[in-house]
């Protein structure tokens, strides 16, 4: 089957100009496949590059050298070089990342955070609003938590919430970073299954998790990024 | 240029190696970028960076040194900066609009929020008093005015009320792009997320265009899509919103980015 | 005739310059022309762009009619008269129909104009969005532009506030189709007889220094909505002295128990109904 994602010889590095011009380089020469149907797990210490890999993807870090094809309505965009109406277009539809934690938006209420990503594809509002709230009671969100902002929401809640909203359309492409990070072993389960259910309908997950027993009941391979460079990827 | 009629494959706006000097003092210079259909772009820098400068000679209120402004209007890709007055006065009643940072500039203060609403209604030949106050009264609504207010004056109005109806008198005719200098400043925080709202979802559910100057990055990260930085009169970094503000590469955009006070 | 002054006061060469405005005002109807306004012996305020207007056309066979307010014998209408008799010499009359020349402020008379004859106008602020935008600069774009939203503007902020529009003098009208204008002070009621009106209407504003015209059968439109179209004044009752009801009436207060009458503000037309009633 063909790679959804081809990552090849990415290098990222960061500048602090007012901290000393320190240099950090966290990529170099850094290329990988990832499949439909396949949830990769990132392991490896803190700042071998796991976070940073997903966002370049995401094109929300830049990519200065080398390439991020991503196979998208039929044809490989490059991710790093991409216009941005087609990145905006990609992440409408292709790519979907959920970050650890919730960016809040004052006044716009839980539910309609939740339903952003259906609504940005056109779907009809009460049908959105039925899948939204279909989404909410199953990672447990009080009813009379949907309809107000979620910025008094607790850590766990806000988290739920931004799950929620990552999960709820499904892209052929899911990019997840620490998403059971602050959540409670039942809700925890619910987004196992969650993600499970959603490699198994074709997507491609690639995702970072601190818990080891999360990533052993998700991961169909594991992707060691530990060292300070990374040449070729050793395939699972 | 001119006779080519609203190509899709062409921006809706390019600002093509636009400078404004005032004598030796350089307002803003070698400008260059573009804005699409349905996109919201920032302007961010401090206070003397040149982005009101910058938005001015795109809005037409000042007049650039060098350099174009094409727009992709109803009339053909034209350059604002060398189109007719007539043909540009037209185009700035209708297809574009202009929130001024003081909304004192931008409203009549001794008119009604009704026929501040309706003026361009109006100027464009609408002559039906029932018909216009009708659309009044939906604009109001859009941007959360109470309907009872509809003949109130704005000096009657707060401060985040006379942008909402700076916005909604620039709305009304439904044009493609709509150009903000810093509407959120000098407004309370609660009143800063309503108007931030209000625009959210007007350019969601219309499909504007927005160019947005601001300060603030917070608010720039809300509402824009993709962002420019401007120092000294330069644009010295660009990219999409969460790329300069999670990955700012340029050293005054690392000091801009760094200075946010997180609550 | 004083031998002190060239006839009707003004030199020729004034005169001459202010034909020439009044040939341009002519030729872009309803479009305010400045001109060189002169230094008048009466202060600004009591008729100084109407009198340099007549000094310029008065010729030595016209036949002048001045009224103020309608009437023919108020304080300005007879020093205007005295004026003209003093520098001038002419023919002075009450009658509408035998003056060649009829100055006026606030009034056209009721008895229909005709062919040759000339009205000229005292006009105080010629500009018909002075209140609107009181920038000049502005004022001339929107003229330029023909964007004259801001105008109806003003009838929106009146039927919004009064549930009609309240303007019931200097009512501004469209000319030719082009230009907005200012009727001057004349009441709405007068702005019908301009419309293709076979005579030629000059409006002269001394302190603003601007002259504008419309010329015999020329359209002329009190703007409205359409769905508040234009309405002349009514009266309930007739005029006390004549019973005219299709003139403009005054109200007058006659005593201190205010009681009150209306009477035709066009003295000459009341006349003449009385004077044919009574034969």
């Amino acid at each position: 089957m063909d790679a959804i994602l081809n990552i090849v010889n990415i290098s990222k590095d960061f500048v602090f100009h007012h901290q000393q011009g320190t240099r950090l380089q966290v990529l170099e020469n850094f290329s990988v496949k990832f499949y439909p149907s396949q949830a990769t797990v990132l392991t490896g210490p803190s700042g071998s590059g796991k976070s940073t890999l997903l966002r370049m993807i995401y094109a929300g870090y830049r990519t200065g050298k080398g390439s991020i094809f991503v196979r998208h309505n039929d044809r490989l965009v490059d991710m790093g070089k991409a216009d941005p109406g087609v990145i905006y277009e990609i992440r409408r539809h292709t790519i979907g990342y959920v970050s650890q934690f919730l960016r809040v938006v004052p006044r716009v209420s839980a539910l309609d955070t939740v339903i952003e990503p259906l609504i940005a594809r056109n779907m009809g509002e009460s049908k959105a609003r039925a899948k939204g709230k279909q989404m909410l009671e199953r990672l447990r969100i009080p009813e009379n938590l949907w309809h107000i902002s979620a910025t008094t929401f607790s850590g766990g809640e806000q988290q739920r919430i931004n799950l929620a909203r990552g999960l709820i359309a499904h892209y052929p492409v899911m990019l997840l970073d620490e998403p059971t990070a602050s959540l409670d072993p039942e809700n925890r389960k619910t987004v196992i299954t969650l993600i499970r259910e959603a490699v198994a309908a074709g997507a491609c997950m690639i995702g970072v998790f601190h818990n080891r027993s999360d990533q052993e009941q998700i991961a169909d391979r594991t992707l060691d990024m530990s060292g300070l460079k990374r040449r070729q990827e050793a395939s699972a | 240029m001119t006779g080519m009629l609203n190509r899709v494959d062409l921006p809706l706006l390019k600002v093509q190696n636009l400078s404004k000097f005032y004598g030796g003092t350089i307002g803003c210079h070698d400008i260059n970028f573009e804005v699409a259909e349905g996109e919201v772009v920032g302007i961010v820098g401090e206070s003397g960076s040149g982005k009101s400068t910058l938005l001015k000679c795109i809005a037409g209120t000042e007049t650039p040194t060098n350099g174009a402004v094409y727009f992709n209007s109803l009339f053909g890709f034209i350059d604002l900066c060398q189109a007719d007055e007539i043909l540009l006065r037209k185009i700035n009643r209708t297809q574009t609009g202009f929130v001024t940072q003081n909304p004192m500039d931008g409203l009549r203060m001794n008119i009604s929020a009704g026929g501040n609403i309706g003026e361009r209604l109006m100027a464009n030949g609408m002559r039906n008093y029932g018909q216009i106050r009708d659309i009044a009264r939906e604009w109001l609504d859009k941007v959360e005015i109470d309907l009872s207010r509809i003949d109130d004056l704005p000096t009657t109005f707060s401060g985040g009320m006379q942008q909402r109806l700076q916005i909604a008198a620039n709305l009304v005719t439904d044009p493609k792009i709509i150009l903000m200098d810093e509407p959120t400043s000098g407004l309370d925080v609660s009143v800063q997320a309503r108007l931030i709202d209000v625009l959210r979802k007007l350019v969601s559910r219309l499909k504007l265009s927005m160019i947005l100057v601001t300060h603030d990055l917070a608010v720039a990260r809300l509402l824009s899509h993709r962002l420019y930085v401007m120092k000294k009169g330069k644009i010295v970094e660009s990219g999409l919103s969460d790329q300069i503000l999670d990955d700012p590469r340029e050293p005054y955009t690392q000091l801009l980015v760094s200075s946010i006070l997180k609550p | 005739m004083s031998h002190q002054y060239n006839f009707a006061y003004l030199d020729e060469q004034t005169k001459k310059m202010i034909r020439r405005t009044m040939l341009k005002a002519v030729a872009i109807p309803g479009f305010q022309v400045p001109f060189g306004g002169r230094e008048m012996p009466l202060p600004y305020g009591w008729g100084t762009g109407g009198i340099q207007l007549t000094a310029s056309l008065l010729g030595r066979d016209d036949t002048l009619k001045v009224i103020d307010q309608g009437s023919d014998d108020t304080v300005n209408a007879v020093s205007i008269k005295d004026f003209f008799r003093k520098t001038a010499d002419v023919a002075i009359t009450e009658s509408t129909r035998a003056a060649t020349i009829i100055q006026t402020r606030h009034r056209i008379p009721e008895i229909p104009l005709s062919e040759g004859q000339i009205m000229v106008y005292q006009v105080p602020i010629p500009e018909p969005l002075q209140f609107i935008e009181p920038r000049r600069p502005e004022a001339e774009k929107m003229h330029a532009f023909v964007e004259y939203g801001a105008m109806y503007v003003k009838l929106y902020e009146d039927i919004a506030r009064h549930g009609r529009i309240a303007m019931s003098f200097d009512y501004p009208v469209h000319v030719n189709g082009r230009y907005i204008m200012s009727p001057s002070p004349n009441p709405k009621f007068d702005n019908p007889k301009l419309h293709m009106s076979p005579a030629l209407h000059l409006f002269g504003a001394g302190r603003e220094k601007r002259i504008y015209a419309v010329p015999p059968f020329t359209e002329v439109v009190s703007l409205d909505f359409d769905d508040y179209p234009f309405e002349l004044e009514r009266w309930k009752g007739a005029c006390a002295l004549c019973g005219s009801k299709k003139s403009f009436l005054d109200e007058i207060l006659t005593d201190d128990q205010g009681t009150r009458m209306f009477i035709c503000s066009d003295t000459e037309f009341c006349r003449r109904a009385r004077e044919k009633e009574a034969s």
